[in-house]
């Protein structure tokens, strides 16, 4: 995020394509034309496009589209997909229930000398 | 392009933004300076709620304004829904000693005009009936609710920039300069900008940019965490809080719950550049759910991720012009509740840019008001 970037740049008009109805992110099903018309909209990192359109933030956590938004977005603003950033990743790497994530019985298990493990 | 405006904002988070927004409606010349990229600090990591109830008097009519005249409408003037639901707050209690908290709050809001009550258990549960049974009551204001943040904030950035303000992100600012005496130019690590008026509004950085120009506001950067879950069937739409502050949040529009906390342990375990999740304190926030919530233990917690909030001495922030500093205002030290009241904050920073004076009287947030304690 160190690079500079005006704001101000002019993609030129919206203009449709035939493959926009095309879905990218499966999880939160978003199209190509929204992740392009959200470029249009001033949404310049991919960081940005996730928080505007919820790309890679469901269950996968965009291990499936990420690469595919990036060339996207990529294409539309007119650079190699190696200038933009990924976004950051977030664990956990799977999502968990909460019983699980909240349990902190393993560290009393092993405090103990306890048994039990799987 | 010149880089000259009327006004430099510096900060392109929701007040950032918000403030350029209204601002460029009144035909104002506005360049906004942000470090990394929109709405990366507190912005994209609170919890979204627009409450009233809970807040200090000294910025409650700020909430209250913003809540009467500015959300209602927010989501159709930006052309974008921003998810707000006016749907309440309710505030739980599970002890005595909880309940005797949130009477102390209750009171304090009401003196100041705000429809805040105390609720028992059977109304509780009449308003959101997928408590667990120890709750035994709360206190409910029926005007408070929540939004999306990131949505706010970038609906904000979308229209601001649409009406001409001009976004530079990726520029470090280092320091505030003056020139003949009054606030006029500010330089970044690679550039130098140029206004008659400046507003500083970059979270906790805000301290070391004040620094620069002999200005200091006391406040400290602490670590937040928050999750959110897989979607869920559509169980509720009130903002929860508890009255020790175990856990806050709410479901979205998406389906998912949002909820924000802490470890207890924070404070000992934040020590980095960036705001990194701790591996206990998901698990924290989980239990304080469950407690509350044992119907949501077999939903997923699908992403954690944790942000810094500007904690300010006397926790309300400051809104102020500065005395010793002509051509600066600022507009910092939040304190983890500046995103309910940033579509006022933002229409008040216009006024003080526009007419010299806010339309509410922001003398109690002046920047000027830190005393030692004897």
């Amino acid at each position: 995020m160190k690079k500079i970037m005006d704001r101000s740049i002019d993609l030129g008009e919206f203009l449709p394509q035939a493959d926009d109805e095309m879905i990218i992110c499966r999880c939160e099903e978003v199209t190509k034309g929204e992740i392009r018309q959200a470029v249009h909209d001033g949404m310049l990192t991919l960081t940005e496009i996730r928080r505007y359109l919820r790309t890679g933030m469901g269950l996968c956590q965009g291990q499936t589209c990420g690469k595919l938004v990036k060339n996207i977005v990529a294409r539309e603003l007119g650079i190699a997909p190696a200038e933009l950033e990924s976004a950051v990743s977030r664990a956990p790497v799977r999502p968990v229930e909460m019983r699980v994530l909240g349990n902190e019985g393993l560290e009393n298990e092993v405090l103990t000398g306890g048994g039990g493990h799987v | 392009m010149s880089n000259c405006s009327d006004v430099l904002i510096i900060g392109g988070g929701v007040i950032g933004c918000a403030t350029a927004y209204y601002l460029a409606q009144k035909g104002v010349s506005v360049t906004v300076l942000e470090k990394a990229q929109i709405g990366e600090g507190g912005s994209s990591r609170n919890g979204g709620g627009v409450r009233q109830s809970g807040r200090d008097p000294r910025e409650l009519p700020l909430a209250m304004k913003a809540v009467k005249n500015l959300w209602p409408t927010l989501s159709e003037e930006l052309g974008m829904d921003v998810e707000y639901y006016k749907k309440g707050n309710l505030r739980l209690a599970k002890t005595a000693g909880h309940i005797k908290i949130l009477e102390g709050l209750t009171e304090r809001a009401v003196a100041k005009g705000l429809a805040v009550r105390m609720i028992d258990a059977k109304e509780v549960r009449d308003i959101c009936p997928y408590l667990s049974d120890e709750v035994i009551g709360a206190s409910w204001c029926d005007t408070d609710g929540h939004a999306n943040p990131m949505l706010t904030t970038l609906a904000y950035y979308k229209n601001a920039r649409r009406l001409g303000v001009r976004f530079i992100t990726g520029e470090n600012v280092v320091e505030i300069r003056k020139i003949k005496g009054v606030a006029r130019q500010v330089i970044t690590a690679d550039n130098v900008y140029e206004a008659p008026q400046i507003i500083l509004a970059a979270g906790y950085e805000s301290r070391a940019i004040a620094n620069t120009i002999g200005i200091d506001i006391p406040m400290n950067r602490v670590l937040l965490e928050a999750l959110v879950t897989e979607p869920q069937v559509k169980m509720f739409e009130q903002m929860l809080g508890t009255a020790e502050a175990d856990f806050y949040g709410h479901q979205s529009t998406h389906g998912s719950f949002v909820f924000g906390g802490t470890s207890g342990m924070d404070a000992y375990t934040s020590d980095f550049d960036v705001p990194v999740n701790n591996s206990r304190t998901a698990s924290c926030i989980c239990r304080g759910i469950m407690n509350y919530f044992p119907i949501l233990s077999e939903a997923k917690i699908v992403r954690t991720w944790a942000g810094w909030i500007d904690e300010c001495a006397d926790h309300v922030p400051v809104i102020s012009f500065v005395e010793e500093v002509p051509g600066l205002i600022l507009a910092c030290a939040f304190t983890g509740h500046g995103f309910g009241i940033s579509p006022m904050v933002g229409t008040l920073l216009s006024e003080m840019v526009v007419d010299k004076e806010p339309s509410i009287d922001l003398s109690e947030l002046r920047y000027n008001r830190f005393k030692t304690k004897i």
